[in-house]
Parts: structure tokens; sequence; C-alpha cells
């Protein structure tokens, strides 16, 4: 379980380029829910993503995962249970590293790491078995430096190295975004797999209107730094995409000045 | 060159493997481009030098020299972690700090070890004539410590350490504490090459404060050498392409300098090594270049 009080975040406080990017934020996303995040570019989507992984330190608010308050832990210590997987794929993976040195990083997350090698035999043939699962042949090519693999293969792997370990929250961030339309399809197939198999807690980002409505269990759309609207259940599933850009229009009384909303 | 000079170049290549292996952990698995080396290396030799002058047993005072280079490096790394240095202007203020340290540890500019014993006494009671017994000494230690640092870096730390110095947003999100990673890696680096330090001063007989001055640069020069010779497709041959790279560049300085023809003297050390870096950076590119035109890599 996930929770989120009053959070507000700040850029350059002080500065004439500061930026007030989350003006008190609050969420509770229950055991299990999927949740897809939409709203146009600067509206604070990926600044929510990375306050919760740790990477951005609030200026105000709570973050709680589990029944722990980790609002003042580093990334690192958050990691035993918030995995993330990022809009580009050579930021999830470590290009220098071979495939399985990776994934053994995966499985070792959260985890104390010690002087043990790090790719043991039986590991390696647990590894083996999971790479095969994905179905992309690469179980042949543990030993080939992750720099060698394609954008969608990579993405793939930091899917399954998010899942090796048991954790409380797993955030996508527009990680289908840097793909092509038919890689994309077979990353968000694979995402939607892999979370049904383990029932996780998902919050996904996303700039397509058509995504958020046919995945996940709860749609929220951010603007400025605000959730403007957050439908679930039935209403959601009556939603269309029109019906979510009108939504917005009445909220805001403005038009969307975005595209890239339109064009998801 | 005399069998004598080819020895002594092993010698010294493989004193400066340890220099190269540190260099390998800051500049290619941390990403840290870390010149606190010109100071750890003669701290390691003051050290050394200082305590088996008062009587401490050798092998004890080459241990006090590693910890105190891991000291330094961890200096280093503490500066540019927790408040936010610059990488490389905290490895030079390091260094510089290191010159007065080291004048202080010694309270002179230079400790003779003449007489003293040393690490390398067993080896010399083998009865073969020094020239022999040294290299094979420090062959003994480099083997050790490759042994080692191969366990280290295909551990769960040690790939911890690789991870964090190639990729930092990964790392993190793996739940890698990048920090500590750096702090820990750089005290190992610098712990290595003062290692080296007391080694070079119990062979050759004397720590000398300023026998720190471009040990960055011979250290860079065998990584990159080495790299050029032996591609560093897996870290068991990174490490060994810092020995070979390491032996090469003294073997390539003691031809230069023993080639009478050239008119290269002792003095002209510096401005070779600087040549051989340069042409070690720029011979993988070169030969890219080279196999492009002829269109031997399509």
């Amino acid at each position: 379980m996930i929770s989120v009080k009053d959070l507000h975040v700040c850029f350059g406080r002080g500065t004439p380029l500061e930026v007030h990017a989350l003006r008190g934020i609050d969420l509770n996303i229950p055991q299990g829910q999927f949740v897809t995040v939409i709203g146009s570019n600067g509206a604070g989507k990926s600044t929510l993503l990375n306050a919760i992984s740790g990477d951005i330190p609030p200026e105000m608010g709570r973050i709680i995962i589990g029944h722990q308050d980790v609002t003042r832990w580093p990334t690192h210590k958050r990691a035993r249970s918030v995995a993330r997987v990022f809009q580009d794929p050579k930021m999830g993976t470590c290009e220098t590293l071979s495939l399985e040195e990776n994934l053994a990083l995966g499985l070792s997350r959260g985890l104390r790491r010690g002087l043990k090698p790090a790719l043991k035999s039986g590991k390696v043939k647990e590894l083996k078995e999971l790479v095969a699962s994905l179905g992309l042949g690469l179980e042949n090519r543990l030993h080939d430096k992750i720099g060698l693999l394609s954008g969608g293969q990579r993405q793939a792997l930091s899917l399954l190295m998010a899942t090796l370990q048991p954790i409380e929250i797993l955030l996508l961030d527009e990680h289908t975004a840097a793909l092509d339309p038919k890689t994309a399809n077979y990353v968000l197939k694979l995402t939607a797999e892999i979370v049904e198999a383990d029932q996780l807690t998902v919050m996904m980002v996303t700039h397509s209107m058509q995504q958020a409505l046919s995945y996940g269990h709860r749609t929220l759309m951010l603007h400025e730094g605000q959730i403007i609207f957050d439908i679930h259940g039935e209403e959601r599933e009556s939603t269309t995409v029109t019906d979510l850009l009108n939504l917005f229009e009445r909220k805001r009384g403005e038009a969307l000045a975005d595209d890239a909303l339109l064009l998801g | 060159m005399s069998q004598i000079a080819f020895l002594g170049a092993i010698e010294t290549g493989l004193i400066f493997a340890l220099v190269a292996f540190g260099v390998f952990i800051s500049f290619r698995v941390l990403d840290f481009p870390d010149l606190t080396v010109d100071g750890s290396f003669p701290l390691g030799a003051a050290v050394s030098a200082t305590l088996i002058v008062s009587g401490v047993n050798p092998w004890l005072a080459t241990l006090a020299a590693i910890l105190a280079g891991g000291c330094a490096g961890w200096v280093t790394a503490w500066m540019n972690v927790r408040l936010n240095i610059l990488h490389l202007l905290a490895s030079i203020l390091t260094m510089i700090a290191l010159y007065s340290v080291n004048l202080r540890i010694m309270g002179k500019p230079n400790t003779a070890l003449l007489g003293e014993d040393t690490v390398l006494m067993p080896f010399e009671s083998l009865g073969l004539p020094y020239y022999y017994t040294t290299p094979l000494a420090f062959g003994v230690v480099v083997l050790i410590v490759v042994t080692l640092m191969y366990l280290f870096l295909t551990s769960e730390i040690g790939l911890g350490m690789r991870a964090a110095g190639a990729n930092k947003n990964m790392a993190r999100a793996q739940g890698i504490n990048t920090g500590g990673m750096i702090m820990l890696g750089m005290a190992i680096s610098n712990g290595l090459v003062a290692l080296a330090g007391a080694m070079f001063a119990q062979s050759q007989g004397a720590a000398d404060v300023t026998m720190g001055v471009g040990v960055i640069v011979i250290g860079l020069a065998s990584v990159i050498g080495g790299e050029a010779v032996l591609p560093p497709k897996t870290i068991l041959l990174a490490l060994l392409g810092c020995i070979l790279g390491s032996i090469l560049y003294r073997l390539a300085i003691a031809a230069a300098l023993n080639a009478d023809f050239l008119g290269l003297q002792a003095q002209d050390l510096n401005l070779i090594t600087a040549a051989l870096v340069a042409f070690a950076i720029v011979l993988p590119n070169a030969k890219r270049s080279v196999f492009k035109k002829s269109g031997a890599l399509k």
C-alpha cells in the first residue's frame, strides 16, 4: 500500500526559474491496484514518480510505503520496496555489464550484498529460465553486453529485473515511449502479464489516453502539480478518450494545448 | 638491452601493475578521474619506511601503508560524495595535502632503508641473485592481488560497484548505495597504490617525498596500453591487461632509453611517457579507421 500526503516539490526555489512541480498531492493506492497517470508535459507526472522512488526530495508532505514512512529515505534504501522501469531503455539496464550480470543485480535488489560470487552456477540457471520465459531467445545471449541489445529487449529485461524480488510498488515512467509501436505493444502486453501474474501494485505514467483507460484499474490526471481527477470502477469503464478531454477542459476551463495527449 | 635492464623493467612493471589495478578501479570501474594516486604512492612509501626504520615488522609496516592509502582514497571520495566537490578537484586537493602529510610522517624529505629488514628478505634468502629475487617477489604479490581483485569484482559487492560506476540511476534503483560504493572503491584503489609505493620504497632502499610525481600518468598509461594490446572483454582480461600494459610500458621505456641511436637520456623519461600515453589513447581509434577505410570491418 502506498500513501502520499500533501506532497509538495519545488525546483529552484527563490530563483527566476522556480518551478512548483507538485502542489499538494494526496493519494492512496491499495495493495494490488494498477494506476495509470496522464497529464500534459510539465504536469508533474514524472516528478511524482521520482518523489516516490526517492530521486527527488519533497519540500513538504509524507510518503508512506507499506507501513513505513520513507519520506527521508534515499533511493537505494527504498529500492527494497520500490522497483521502476525508466523511459529511456539505456537508464534501466547497465550497458557495460552482461545480461546475466544485470539480472544478478536485480536478483539482489534490497538484499544485503556480500562477497559471495555474484554469478553462482545455480543462480545462472535460474536466470536462464527466467529470461527464456520472455520468449525473445535471449537465454542464449546471457554473456552478451546489454549494450548489444535493442531498446525493446532492454525494456523487457528491465521489467523482468523489477520483479525478481518482492516489491510494494512498481513505477513505470512512460516505459514504452522510446520504442517503435510494435515493440511498445509487446512491452505493454508483457507488463500486463507480469502485473497480472504477480498481482503487483503499479503506477504507470503514459502519454496515451487510450493506454491509460485500457490498462489497469484506476486513472489519475495531473495538471500543474495537482490531481485534477481520479476515476475508477464503473465510472472509468464508461469513460472514453473524448470524455477525458471534455472533462479536462471543463475542469480547467481551457483547451488542451498539448497535442501529445491526443496523439497517443 | 642487458639482462639486468630487462629484469629491472619487469620488476618495476610488476610494482606499477599494482598502481594500474588502482587506476583501473578509479578510472574504469568507478569512472572517477583520481589524481590522489600521486600522493598515495609516496604515502605508502613514507608510512612503511618510517615504521620499518623504527623497528616495526616490515609486513605490518606494509599493511599500515595499505590502510593509510585507503584512508587517502576515502577522503577524496568523501569530499566528492558528501561535500559535492568535483571529483577531479577533490583528488587534487587530497594529493596536495598528502605532500605535507608525507613530510610530517617522515619528518624529513626522505628516509633510507639501507640495511633494514624488508618484505623482500624471505626471497633474498633463496640464494638467487637480487635481480631475480625482486621480480619474483613482486610477481607473487601481483598474482595474489590479481586473484583477490578478480574475486572481489565478480562478487555481489563488486558487481554493485561496477554498476554504480557505469549507471548511477540504475544502480540506485537496484538498491545500491552509490556514494558508499565510490568511497569503498576509492579506498581500495588508493590502498593498492600505497602498497605499490611501499614495495617500491623497500626495493629501492628509500622513500622520497617526490617519488609520486607522475605516478598517475604511468598508471593510466598501463591501463590504456593494456586495453590496446588486450581488449578488456571480461574483468579477468582487463586485469591481465593492466599487468601486461604496465610491463610493456616499462620495456618500451627501457628500450627507448637504451637505444643509443635515438640519443635519449634519463631526463627524457616524462616526455617519452607523455608521448606513449598519447599514442596508446589514439591507437585503438586509428586501428578502427584504418580497418574502415580498407572495408575490413563490414
